[in-house]
């Protein structure tokens, strides 16, 4: 197999780690919206930590995106 | 990146979009390409004042202009306004997640807050540079921010703050393996700091460049597909930029209340 080969096709299984990002950030929003259905008037307080939790999930998905670059670019 | 690098990476860019698409040359990577305006070496070292230079003075007098208002009214003038809505935004959170602690503190985080925030939202104005794309720039603002809270942390507490990476209430047999596993998390903080911040500008970038060459390729009779979808997708960068300055500000504090408080 040629490199340029291989490393389009590794970049490519890199990046179903995006997968994981959009579970964890549905989830992360899914159990706030339950929640603030449950008890609206807390729902204001915690949306710094929403918005905190939705950057972390988000996060380690873009780690597997910048795995899937650095394959394509540095290599 | 050293220009030559990004040299190659283009020419590495520009084959396969050739290749495949056959007419339709899709470069997003030539955007985020820092050349010199002001070549300037002082020894052996290169100092030019480049692209990314430029927009981060652009940024800083943006700034300026915004917390600088002329008119320092009672009854605040709507320039004004936004300027004490992004200090009270900035103050309330240093004091919500740090404490009275870290009111000394306040200056810097406001102004690493505003500093992301102008750079990211600057990078939406079209045929800008986007000068927090580049992982060195974000790197060097994570590593800042995590040597001197380590260095903080070290001259609060002195050598007690070592107790930080040993959390309270943990059977002895499982210690050595937890200090470890704490030590190695600790280290990897400006490693996802920076590319948090970096991953999320390159690539929502690079995607409303592609998506701009399918509006263009598709032409009058298939592009507005892809241009509605670059409609929202804009307005969705616009909320990440903010986001993510937000989110950079807020870990800092975060790491911050971790050094001064130590509530591990």
């Amino acid at each position: 197999m040629e490199a340029e080969a291989a490393k389009l096709i590794g970049a490519g299984i890199a990046c179903i780690a995006l997968g994981g990002a959009g579970i964890g950030i549905g989830h992360i929003f899914g159990n706030y919206l339950s929640g603030a259905l449950r008890n609206p008037a807390a729902a204001g307080g915690q949306f710094a930590n929403l918005l905190l939790g939705f950057a972390l999930a988000e996060a380690t998905g873009l780690f597997g995106l910048v795995v899937a670059l650095i394959i394509l670019f540095v290599f | 990146m050293a220009s030559v690098r990004a040299q190659t990476a283009d020419d590495a860019a520009h084959l396969p979009a050739e290749a495949a698409e056959g007419g339709l040359h899709i470069d997003p990577m030539h955007q985020f390409e820092v050349f010199p305006l002001i070549p300037i070496r002082l020894g052996g070292i290169d100092a030019s004042f480049t692209n990314a230079s430029l927009w981060m003075v652009i940024a800083v007098a943006v700034i300026s202009l915004l917390l600088l208002a002329p008119a320092k009214k009672l009854v605040p003038t709507r320039l004004q306004l936004i300027g004490e809505l992004a200090y009270e935004f900035c103050f309330n959170m240093v004091r919500d997640v740090v404490g009275e602690n870290g009111r000394p503190f306040f200056p810097f985080i406001f102004t690493l807050f505003l500093f992301i925030l102008a750079a990211n939202m600057l990078g939406m104005v079209p045929y800008s540079f986007t000068v927090t794309s580049h992982i060195i720039v974000t790197f060097a603002l994570a590593l800042f921010v995590f040597i001197g809270v380590t260095i903080l942390g070290f001259v609060r507490h002195g050598a007690g703050f070592l107790r930080f990476f040993v959390p309270a209430g943990v059977p002895v047999v499982l210690l050595p393996l937890l200090v470890v596993i704490e030590v190695i998390s600790y280290l990897t903080r400006p490693i996802s700091l920076s590319v948090r911040l970096f991953a999320n500008m390159m690539a929502g970038h690079t995607m409303l460049k592609v998506f701009g060459a399918f509006v263009v390729g598709l032409g009058v009779l298939g592009g507005w597909a892809p241009l509605a979808f670059m409609v929202a997708f804009t307005g969705l960068e616009i909320l990440v930029a903010f986001l993510q300055a937000y989110v950079f500000a807020v870990l800092t504090c975060i790491y911050l209340n971790d050094a001064l408080n130590m509530s591990h």
